[in-house]
């Protein structure tokens, strides 16, 4: 006989409720089942207006995020066993605006992350003859860690900064600034540096630490930002000292 | 930026927006040990005052020393250095074990570890205090 364990799940309808409240519903707590098992299971056999999203279930597509029992978590890797005998609470990722039930608004985010331009940028592409750009594993060392972010966004969920001050740029977004600043075929790093460098962007920071907490992927945001803080101090330096240091 | 832009629209019919709670610092001890940390801040701007207040006095010769030893032996003075003391060395750990996640030192072509970071910090602190012990020993 299966263990079953109790998951409330938060609720919210805008067509008819003013505020979320819980729903409890007891489903098989099995070894090799995650959370997000346990809500299939609840939206297949239970009740189907239950709405949340997933797509990959493998710490992939970044969609799963939710917080549980007050942890943000992607809900594809973590194991509904490690919170037995539960009960155990699932509600929507913090700081961000509520959808419905566990779905929240990434809308700000997407364009924080477009504003930081994370693309490559080169002032000129060389001519195709003379063949592809190329990189060191030591120059690969230098990024990789940012550039395997998923944009499930459990650092801005964790942030009390951005939940303050919706203004704030962000982890996520600074982390992944700084994967194409530090990419050696990257030239882009001045015009990132315009959004990176306001208020909003880095110096809001006051460096809680918890964004590299709760990130799934070991991307470091806090981190990337503390990096960024450095060279930019140590650029507005050299620029004061050496006025002539080319723009 | 989000609630302009997002505006009310059919399929967004309405929004929930949790407000944090002002004392969401006391919520988890990492969010307490972090406020704590930027509340030694004002406690390293005494210290430093005081700091300058020893070196002024010492530079006006004995009797002005004399006044401000005994100024520092008073109860209340005495109270606020030994809380000043833990939140110093406080912000001194918090400080020494964040530096590696802001530093990236190259060594020969290696990224050095965050340990080793730390760990340069550490020791230079303990030279610094073994100085600082044997000049006033001496
Ligand atoms: S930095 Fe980490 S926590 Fe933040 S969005 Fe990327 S993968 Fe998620
Ligand atoms: S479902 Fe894709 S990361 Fe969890």
């Amino acid at each position: 006989m299966v263990d079953r364990i109790t998951v409330e799940v938060a609720r919210y309808r805008p067509e008819k409720e003013a505020e979320p409240s819980f729903q409890a519903y007891e489903v098989p707590c099995r070894k090799d089942w995650v959370i997000l098992d346990g809500l299939n299971h609840i939206k297949d056999h239970l009740d189907g207006t239950l709405s949340y999203r997933w797509s990959c279930r493998m710490g992939v597509c970044g969609s799963c995020g939710m917080t549980v029992n007050g942890e943000p978590k992607l809900t594809c890797a973590t194991f509904l066993a490690d919170y037995a005998p539960g009960p155990l609470r699932v509600e929507p990722l913090r700081n961000f605006p509520i959808i419905r039930d566990v779905i929240v608004d990434i809308d700000d985010f997407m364009q924080k992350l477009s504003a930081v331009k994370p693309w490559l940028i080169r002032d000129a592409e060389k001519p195709l003859a003379e063949g592809e750009y190329r990189q060191t594993p030591a120059q690969l060392d230098e990024y990789k860690q940012f550039s395997m972010c998923i944009n499930c966004m459990l650092c801005y969920s964790a942030c009390p900064v951005y939940g303050l001050d919706p203004e704030f740029i962000g982890p996520a977004a600074i982390a992944l600034a700084q994967r194409y600043n530090l990419d050696s075929r990257d030239q882009g790093a001045r015009q990132r540096d315009e959004v990176l460098s306001k208020h909003e962007g880095i110096w809001s920071c006051t460096f809680v630490g918890e964004c590299t907490k709760v990130c799934p992927k070991h991307v470091d945001p806090a981190g990337a930002i503390q990096r960024y803080k450095l060279s930019s101090a140590m650029g507005s330096v050299k620029d004061f000292l050496m006025p002539w240091r080319g723009k | 930026m989000s609630t302009e832009r997002n505006r009310y629209t059919e399929f967004r019919p309405r929004w929930y927006r949790p407000k944090m709670s002002t004392w969401w610092w006391l919520k988890r001890w990492s969010s307490l040990a972090f406020i704590l940390r930027e509340l030694s801040s004002i406690f390293i701007a005494w210290f430093i005052y005081f700091f300058l207040r020893l070196v002024h006095a010492l530079g006006r010769g004995d009797a002005a020393y004399r006044e401000f030893l005994a100024w520092a032996a008073s109860p209340g003075i005495v109270v606020l250095n030994g809380i000043t003391f833990a939140f110093v060395l406080f912000h001194a750990v918090t400080w020494f074990n964040l530096a590696p996640q802001a530093m990236v030192v190259h060594l020969g072509g290696k990224r050095l570890p965050g340990a080793l970071i730390a760990g340069a910090n550490y020791a230079a602190w303990v030279v610094a205090t073994a100085l600082v012990l044997w000049i006033v020993s001496r």
